[in-house]
């Protein structure tokens, strides 16, 4: 074990971490601004109570999507001095505008609305969370671009003198191709969870409590956000087959990895399940799809899909000795679990809308605790999805360009990395209880009794109690 | 103005915002225990920053990715170096971000508690390592050829360091009674304003200290005028906290903490990374930056949405600029 294990370690924790409450602050953000737009068009008191409520395990999800960034802004620097060197001219531009134009908009609009519903005209108060959604989806935007540069480098050339890239066409980088799908696949992935948050915490209300006076509003709680899952896994799967269209050029290998296919193909078959060898260099038993995966990567049936050992013999070429293929197990089995999980809560999220149809109330035990799966699917489905196409890049840090072992901090020791490593790690295992207990209490407690909140007056009673205080 | 000029200033302004924005807001984390005798008066003074403290935090992370955008080599010097340091920040800045949103979210004593000293603690180590990692940087530290830090976690124990921690840590605590003071009506008003001036006068003697010290490492004639106006400004804010005029007072710490910071960034120029050993090793505002063409583009959006922000942020410190006591304070 050395710097280099343990710094790739934290990156991979943090970040898989960090992204276990971004999805939830970007659906969530937006759903609750829709659910706030349709009680000021309506007037209607459930959707009051639907906002306030699914508002606070917003709020309480998103205090951790904060703090889990900061560490992920200063950890290129820390952990990654020699790749933030390399790329800064071009990387730091996306995360530097990320910060001004949407971390800026989102902090201080939340801010705004947490704390604004007694002080803000109504219309200003609503027009706060559409600002912090926006702002939220518009940072994801800057980061995956940031990403794909690493994925698919476009704009920039190496600098003879210095070794460095630097960057020539920003536009490039911000319509990478990469990015233009990336971004809509990362953003249809994350209402997949919101839309099922929403669902479980319905439905779980609906069955407990069959005819409470807030059955409404968990009925259309529970409607909407199992409508959300089904658009949302519709999204995913369209823009997923395009992207993996888009990899298969930019970075066949990664798909060829996904797919465990050895050899090159045409047509090529999709695996459903195939086992290597252990040095993984040959397949010893496999299911398949005939067809499929030509279709997949080159939208023609008979295409011809590159394997892993003809790759890894032109990559020794291009690019000098060296293993060139990412881990196949683990890139094979998140891309499937990837797939798997996220189609599994879009199964779920039908029967929710089965049971429910023509006014019915779901009463099933059973659908009870898949309901209560149904979040915690699509978020294991995003973390495969990024565990696949980060580790799909390896052995490159910045595909074609440099080596994630180039990329390293040379000052940094092997101590400091383990400390700062085990740091992250308790801190973020402590505060995930915290939160997750925290969400189940705020979930269990149900949608909130809604008092009208009156109109903000400067003159009025100096003494009266603020509408929300922490 | 060269572009890598612009960009100097640039990312001197952030940091000084940031200073001058978190500082209260650490000022307050810190004071939590000393001002706030119960529960009730400790969410009065986590109200007076809890809508802000988010937005303020953004100056950290804007001036940590312009930093990494304009100026490259400085951003990965300083953070891999600093590494421990930083490591201690995020960690301080973690606890405290997740203690406001959370400490209000359970009744029982023993939960305050505990996130009240995560406030605490999660204020007072930034407030105390930023003054020292600045201070550090200002001084100079061992870089090698290849820029990188060779100097280990005790080179950044020196004396000259640590004043610049305790003078941090002063203005901030001063700062924040001010910043308590000018947000609050009934005792915990009078309370701040009297602990204000006490802390004052014991953080001008370090801040002039610290100031003096540092313009015989490194000065320039801006930096000397920086220097002077802050410790007028603070003087007179302290003037002004005992006078009770509040807003006089708030005006003066801020100036102060602005001015101090920007005293450090114009002794440094052009430097950002004065090397002890090898010259080579110095990272200057030239050697440390990108190209001129992402500096433009940065520069364009800079210029565009600097402004626009601003225009928010000040608003809504407009929305909350109602004083609020222990009657605000809801039952839940
Ligand atoms: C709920 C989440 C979810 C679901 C159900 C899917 N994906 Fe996905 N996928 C992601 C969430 C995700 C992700 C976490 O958001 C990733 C990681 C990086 C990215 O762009 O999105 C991802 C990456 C990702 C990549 C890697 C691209 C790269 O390396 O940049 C491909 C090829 C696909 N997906 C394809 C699919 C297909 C064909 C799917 C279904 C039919 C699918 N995904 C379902
Ligand atoms: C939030 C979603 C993301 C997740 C869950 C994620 C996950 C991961 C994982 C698991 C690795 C480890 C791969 C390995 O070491 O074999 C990795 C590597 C890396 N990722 Fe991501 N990533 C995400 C987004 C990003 C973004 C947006 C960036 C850049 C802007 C990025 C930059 C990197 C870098 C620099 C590495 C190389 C370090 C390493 O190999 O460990 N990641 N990521
Ligand atoms: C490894 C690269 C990443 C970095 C450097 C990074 C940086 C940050 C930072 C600094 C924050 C805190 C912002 C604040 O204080 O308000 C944050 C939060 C957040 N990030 Fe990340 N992030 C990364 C990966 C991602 C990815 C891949 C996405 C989305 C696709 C994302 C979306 C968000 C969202 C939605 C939040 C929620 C809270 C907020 O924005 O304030 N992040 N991130």
């Amino acid at each position: 074990m050395d710097a280099l294990d343990v710094a790739r370690w934290q990156f991979g924790v943090t970040t898989v971490y960090h992204f276990l409450f971004v999805p939830l602050t970007i659906g969530l953000s937006v759903l609750v601004a829709i659910l706030q737009t349709l009680w000021h068009r309506t007037g209607d008191e459930k959707y009051l109570k639907l906002t306030k409520f699914y508002g606070k395990l917003f709020l309480i999800n998103f205090a951790m999507g904060v703090v889990t960034g900061i560490v992920q802004e200063f950890q290129f620097g820390m952990n990654w001095s020699d790749y933030s060197r390399f790329v800064g001219d071009i990387f730091g531009a996306p995360l530097a505008i990320e910060a001004l134009v949407a971390f800026f908009l989102e902090s201080t609009f939340i801010g705004l609305w947490i704390f604004g519903w007694d002080r803000l005209p109504k219309r200003l108060h609503l027009a706060a969370i559409w600002a912090a959604a926006i702002g939220t989806n518009l940072s994801a935007y800057f980061i995956l671009a940031a990403n794909s540069f690493m994925q698919n480098p476009v704009g920039y050339r190496i600098n003879p003198d210095t070794g460095r890239a630097e960057l020539t066409d920003f536009v490039a980088v911000l319509t990478n191709k990469v990015a233009l799908i990336t971004f809509p696949h990362t953003i249809a992935g994350a209402f997949l969870v919101a839309g099922s948050l929403l669902v479980a915490v319905a439905l779980w209300h609906l069955i407990r409590n069959r005819d409470s006076a807030d059955t409404p509003a968990y009925r259309f709680a529970a409607k909407f956000g199992a409508w959300v899952t089904l658009a949302a896994t519709a999204a995913v799967m369209i823009t997923g087959d395009i992207q993996g269209k888009i990899m298969t050029q930019v970075q066949p290998m990664k798909m060829a990895a996904a797919e465990g296919l050895y050899e090159t193909e045409s047509p090529a078959p999709f695996s459903v399940l195939t086992i290597g060898s252990l040095d993984g260099s040959r397949e010893l038993f496999a299911i398949k799809i005939p067809y499929l995966l030509s279709y997949l990567g080159t939208g023609d049936p008979d295409g011809t899909v590159a394997g892993i050992n003809d790759l890894q013999a032109q990559y020794a070429t291009q690019y000098g000795p060296g293993n060139y293929a990412p881990i196949i197990p683990v890139t094979y089995w998140s891309f499937r679990f990837m797939i798997g999980f996220g189609l599994a809560a879009a199964a779920i999220a039908l029967l929710v809308l089965w049971t429910q149809r023509r006014g019915r109330t779901p009463t099933s035990r059973w659908l009870l605790r898949a309901g209560l799966a149904m979040p915690v699917l699509p978020l294991l489905a995003n973390s495969f999805g990024w565990i696949f196409t980060e580790m799909g890049r390896q052995p490159w840090i910045v595909f074609g360009e440099m080596l994630t072992r180039d990329g390293v901090s040379r000052s940094v020791s092997l101590t400091e990395v383990l400390t700062s490593f085990t740091a992250f790690t308790l801190i973020y295992a402590t505060l995930a209880v915290i939160e997750v207990k925290l969400l189940i209490h705020y979930a269990r407690a149900g949608v909130p009794d809604v008092t009208e909140t009156p109109a903000p007056d400067d003159t009025d009673d100096a003494e009266r109690p603020l509408a929300f205080a922490y | 103005m060269e572009l890598t000029t612009i960009w100097f200033l640039l990312v001197a302004v952030l940091f000084t915002g940031y200073f001058i924005l978190e500082g209260f807001d650490f000022g307050v984390g810190m004071l939590l225990p000393v001002l706030g005798r119960d529960d009730r008066e400790r969410r009065v003074m986590i109200n007076t920053i809890g809508p802000v403290w988010d937005g303020n935090e953004v100056w950290l992370i804007t001036a940590g990715g312009a930093m990494f955008a304009a100026f490259p080599e400085w951003y990965a010097t300083l953070f891999s170096g600093f590494y421990l340091p930083l490591l201690l920040i995020l960690l301080a800045l973690i606890a405290r971000g997740v203690a406001f949103e959370y400490r209000h979210k359970r009744p029982e004593a023993t939960w305050k508690r505990r996130w009240d000293t995560a406030i605490v603690v999660g204020s007072l180590l930034p407030a105390i390592l930023w003054g020292v990692a600045f201070a550090n940087i200002l001084r100079g530290v061992p870089l090698d050829a290849d820029h990188e830090y060779v100097g280990g976690l005790l080179n950044l124990l020196n004396p000259y360091a640590l004043l610049g921690g305790a003078t941090t840590l002063a203005l901030f605590l001063t700062h924040g009674a001010v910043f308590i003071a000018l947000k609050t009506v009934g005792d915990i008003r009078d309370r701040a304003a009297t602990l204000a001036v006490r802390l004052g006068v014991a953080t001008a003697g370090l801040a002039v200290a610290f100031l003096t010290w540092t313009l015989t490492i490194r000065s320039s004639t801006t930096a000397v005028v920086f220097a002077v106006g802050a410790a007028l400004a603070l003087l007179g804010g302290l003037a002004a906290a005992h006078a009770r005029r509040e807003g006089w007072a708030f005006t003066g710490t801020a100036v102060a903490i602005g001015l101090a910071v920007a005293t450090l960034f114009a002794a440094l120029f052009p430097n950002v990374m004065p090397s002890t050993l090898d010259p080579a090793g110095t990272l200057t505002a030239t050697n440390a930056a990108s190209t001129p063409y992402t500096l433009t583009i940065m520069t364009w959006v800079a210029v565009i949405f600097t402004p626009i922000v601003l225009a928010y942020q000040g608003w809504t410190y407009w929305v909350f600029r109602k004083r609020i006591g222990v009657a605000h304070i809801p039952q839940h």
